[in-house]
């Protein structure tokens, strides 16, 4: 017993304990959604468009169809129809407006490298070599494809004209541009490139029709239910026909937040042959059609008293979106609710240019609003000859300026301590420039971030087996933070079960619904599922024991008392207590014990209060003052994320998303020949993701403090203010140690020479 | 603008020109079904006969006879044939390192070598790395200090650590950080990573 309860502890909510399918990932053996044998499986091969706007005047598919081992071409002109195409209202699901490609449906081209045609062969280089094959012609229209030049076309999103309550809509707080007329001010306009999210795994999908109205996907997605959902709807068949595996998800970031036409291309083609068809992307595709960071332009008017407060901020966007698809993301969120500025007047605009949509990437909007944010904070703080930190303290803020109700929880000013502290801030110098490291420059730079603190329903089984081990099932996903794992402890911690007693189950449609994971939601909704659940199942197990022969002594205990053992409760101050499986499961006429219940946000905390978590980032970075070469020496990420579920794979979120933010500062930006309307950074040489070289030692602190509001357990989301905040960090850092302001990322060497 | 459609382009010759090479020499000693097939014009089989390439290869200590064609990369092979999709596809350009074997000890992305080259050549995968039910230390290691999210690159990133320290290029931090950077994790699990392949080679343990 004490050997148990030791081993139990060691999976307590907290603990650092291993992920439980690190064994799996460290082996290979790890399944992920291209790596699953079907008999018959054949491969296809995706062809796009070579040109960005216009239509398809004639396709040349005879030599592709001749080629050997090909089963099929199919183009716009003989594609299976998909019903749901034919409808004149197909709107897209969150996260956009509008009407999602209808790939194949007929000649339009709105993107370059839109698949055209995709090519089904027995071998995989077979549909390779045949796609090469496969040659069209095209009326071509002038396409417009660069978002600078067409700043003026940004129009307020269909969801904001609808509904001028929508956080999209422009907002007002006091008075209409107040900076203009402030003590001190300042007007700046900040751009961030389109950046794509590039996740390791390849976007892949095996498509497998195992009767015409029965689907089954294997495929890389954030949202297994939402996939079923949306196949389900495209094809006309009922949802629980549409079966969506994904077991293991090789990162995703958002991009497998939607569906893209490559998953569609694959189902008709599926449909087509009539076998299991398999259909990976090329890293080259990974670009062009499944979603990225929208290349975004900011301007920023802020004033300040002399002696720092802040009187007013305004802050305008406008991103880029698709010709078919308003995509939308809440850039300005923060601005509203950071500081205490009592004029703040914030205007999101989007524009329509011929390019596939993006979607949420890391820190959706909110990375990309803080950007302008924090990099106005510490520009301001500087024009006041103030320390940024202090500017930030007099300007912090113990309610929501936005709607006056109180923080469910905010430790920032603790994770401004924790940070400042251990990055050695008392070094840095307020003059730009001052510090050297040999012939290197020194710079200190933070930034804030900040998102909200969502919580959904998800609905929850558990099961006990005859072995007195218990088995979690739900639809949610696991793209690497280590949600099995997390949930694995939250169990084992409800249920006072040593964690290797406990399987988590994901992945998989025909599980109870659980929402997309995204948002940094996961932990807060399906974290509180599996307490819930775990609750549930113990009164359960608490009134079959009782009602068994000599029950007495459990009807007399608590629900919380019961223990789960191997082949019988017991109870955990009587240990000779015993209640066989057996009885129980007689009674119940069940092969095991299993509840379902869905776990909902109750009550009215979140009328009540305003949910954030926070985070700051703090960096040192060395420049080279003759080639512009940025080093980022130093980084500590403090985050006040409520309760930490796993202090390992937490700090793991922290660090990654903080070496995202490198990437975003320093290296990251897709780049379009707006001649040709197509990217020219098109792999991972051209387009550089941090790699070893590029991150230092990431530390990392959590304040650890739970948010009673949010959820029982007293989480509130790690994943999006891992990397918010860390690019302006960064570019912060880099003024301070050579004075130079770049407004515009990627701070490459020649944004510095 | 499609100017010359009706003309085949260079891979369309070399194949039909293979087909007839192939089919000339071997003609002699070629058994009467793949005449009658030639005949009846099922070419495409005949081609797929013709485009094979007969090669032995040890992988994970196993010996493989194999037929395959030379396009066929060493990462594909491994991945669509033989089921060993442990090694990850993440560029196929070299440029991720999600494909890294070692072949001969030492490491290679897999997509940027051709099956065909590798004739007896000792091939091993992640698959290859732990002795049974016991795991390399570098795997121990990578759990243990959390050296992974997703766990798409990990293999890679396991099967160049281990050759990183047989190489001697595990001396430091920035050692490590430096030949490590041709395998990419998105996650951004370096700094666990690099404290993985420290407490390896600080372990002295044979890898």
């Amino acid at each position: 017993m004490s050997e148990q309860l030791q081993k139990s502890q060691s999976g307590a909510i907290g603990e650092p304990m291993n992920r439980v399918d690190g064994r799996l990932k460290v082996t290979g053996a790890a399944k992920y959604s291209a790596e699953y044998e079907l008999p018959n499986l054949v491969h296809a091969v995706l062809v796009g468009s070579t040109i960005a706007k216009g239509s398809i005047k004639n396709i040349e598919t005879r030599q592709a169809e001749r080629a050997p081992g090909v089963l099929a071409v199919i183009t716009h002109l003989n594609s299976p129809k998909v019903p749901g195409f034919a409808e004149r209202d197909h709107p897209a699901e969150p996260p956009t407006a509008g009407q999602p490609l209808r790939v194949f449906h007929d000649n339009k081209v709105v993107f370059n490298d839109q698949p055209i045609a995709v090519v089904v062969a027995d071998t995989l280089e077979r549909a390779r070599y045949a796609a090469s094959l496969v040659k069209a012609q095209y009326d071509q229209d002038k396409h417009q494809t660069n978002l600078e030049a067409n700043l003026g076309q940004g129009y307020l999103p269909a969801q904001a004209k609808k509904n001028p309550k929508s956080p999209l809509a422009d907002y007002q707080r006091g008075e209409a541009d107040a900076y203009k007329n402030g003590a001190t001010k300042l007007e700046a306009e900040y751009v961030i490139p389109s950046e794509m999210h590039n996740p390791m795994e390849l976007q892949s999908i095996i498509a497998h029709w195992e009767a015409p109205d029965r689907l089954t996907v294997y495929d890389k997605t954030q949202a297994v239910i939402g996939t079923q959902r949306a196949f389900a709807k495209d094809w006309g068949i009922p949802e629980a026909n549409v079966k969506v595996i994904a077991t293991f998800v090789g990162g995703a970031f958002g991009n497998g937040l939607h569906n893209w036409p490559h998953e569609t291309a694959a189902i008709i083609a599926a449909k087509k042959v009539g076998r299991p068809v398999k259909l990976v992307l090329t890293r080259e595709q990974m670009f062009t059609m499944v979603g990225y960071r929208p290349y975004t332009w900011q301007k920023i008017g802020m004033s300040a008293t002399p002696d720092g407060k802040l009187t007013a901020i305004t802050h305008e966007s406008v991103g880029q979106t698709s010709t078919y698809e308003q995509f939308t993301e809440s850039t300005l969120q923060q601005t509203r609710m950071m500081y205490t500025a009592p004029n703040v007047t914030t205007r999101y605009r989007i524009a329509s240019l011929d390019v596939s949509t993006p979607v949420w990437m890391r820190g959706p909007g909110e990375a990309t609003g803080a950007f302008a944010l924090e990099s106005a904070m510490d520009e301001m703080a500087h024009a006041l000859n103030l320390d940024p930190l202090e500017f930030r303290l007099r300007n912090y803020t113990d309610t929501d300026p936005d709607n006056g109700k109180p923080w469910s929880t905010k430790y920032l000013k603790e994770c401004f301590q924790m940070g400042a502290e251990r990055i050695g801030w008392s070094n840095r110098k307020q003059q730009p420039g001052s510090v050297k490291s040999g012939e290197w420059l020194v710079g200190y730079g933070m930034g804030v971030g900040t998102f909200g603190a969502h919580r959904g329903s998800a609905k929850m089984k558990a099961i006990l087996t005859k072995k007195g081990t218990v088995v979690l099932q739900s639809a949610t996903t696991d793209i690497g933070p280590g949600t099995g794992t997390a949930m694995v402890q939250i169990a084992a911690t409800t249920l006072g079960l040593p964690p290797e007693k406990i399987t988590f189950q994901l992945g998989n449609s025909t599980f109870p619904t659980a929402p997309s994971q995204g948002g940094s939601s996961t932990v807060n909704t399906v974290g509180a599922a599996v307490q819930d659940a775990c609750i549930a199942l113990r009164e359960k197990l608490h009134q079959l024991a009782a009602a068994t022969p000599n029950g007495q002594v459990f009807s007399a205990a608590k629900p919380e008392d019961i223990v789960i053992m191997e082949g019988h409760l017991s109870l955990a101050n009587d240990k000779l207590a015993k209640a066989a499986y057996s009885d129980l499961l007689r009674q119940n006429n069940e092969a095991e014990v299993e509840v379902t219940i869905e776990s909902k946000p109750g009550g009215s905390d979140r009328d009540k209060y305003s949910m954030y978590s926070y985070s700051v980032h703090f960096v040192q970075v060395h420049v080279q003052p003759l080639t512009g070469e940025v080093r980022v020496k130093k980084v500590i990420s403090c985050a006040d994320a409520g309760t930490i579920v796993n202090q390992k794979t937490a700090g793991n979120q922290m660090m990654g998303g903080a070496v995202g933010g490198i990437g975003m500062a320093l290296t990251e930006g897709a780049v379009i020949d707006d001649r040709y309307g197509r990217y020219v950074t098109k792999d991972l040489a051209d387009y550089h993701v941090p790699v070893h070289a590029d991150a230092p030692n990431m530390e990392f602190a959590f304040v650890n403090k739970p948010d009673p509001h949010v959820n029982a357990l007293g989480t509130k989301g790690i994943g999006e203010i891992a990397i918010i905040g860390m690019a302006p960090a960064i570019a912060n850092a880099v003024f301070n140690a050579t004075g130079k302001r770049i407004r515009e990322l990627p701070i490459t060497p020649d944004k510095l020479i | 603008m499609n100017p010359e459609p009706e003309q085949p382009n260079h891979d369309e010759a070399r194949r039909t020109f293979l087909k007839q090479s192939s089919l000339l020499t071997a003609l002699a000693f070629t058994p009467g079904p793949v005449l009658q097939a030639a005949a009846a014009e099922i070419d495409e089989k005949v081609a797929a006969v013709f485009e094979k390439i007969p090669v032995r290869l040890d992988i994970n200590g196993h010996k493989h006879k194999l037929s395959i064609e030379p396009r066929t990369t060493l990462l594909d092979l491994l991945r669509e044939q033989l089921g060993l999709t442990g090694t990850k596809k993440g560029c196929d350009y070299g440029q991720c390192g999600a494909c890294t074997v070692h072949i001969d000890g030492k490491r290679v992305n897999s997509c940027l070598t051709f099956a065909v080259m590798q004739e007896g050549k000792e091939i091993t995968t992640i698959e290859g790395l732990a002795k049974g039910d016991d795991l390399h230390p570098m795997q121990e290691a990578f759990i243990k200090h959390d050296g992974f999210q997703c766990g798409y690159c990990t293999p890679g990133q396991i099967m160049s650590a281990v050759a990183c320290v047989r190489e001697g290029h595990a001396g430091s931090e920035d050692e490590i950080r430096e030949f490590m950077s041709g395998n990419i994790c998105r996650c951004g699990a370096y700094s666990n990573i690099v404290a993985a392949i420290q407490e390896v080679k600080g372990g002295g343990q044979k890898v």
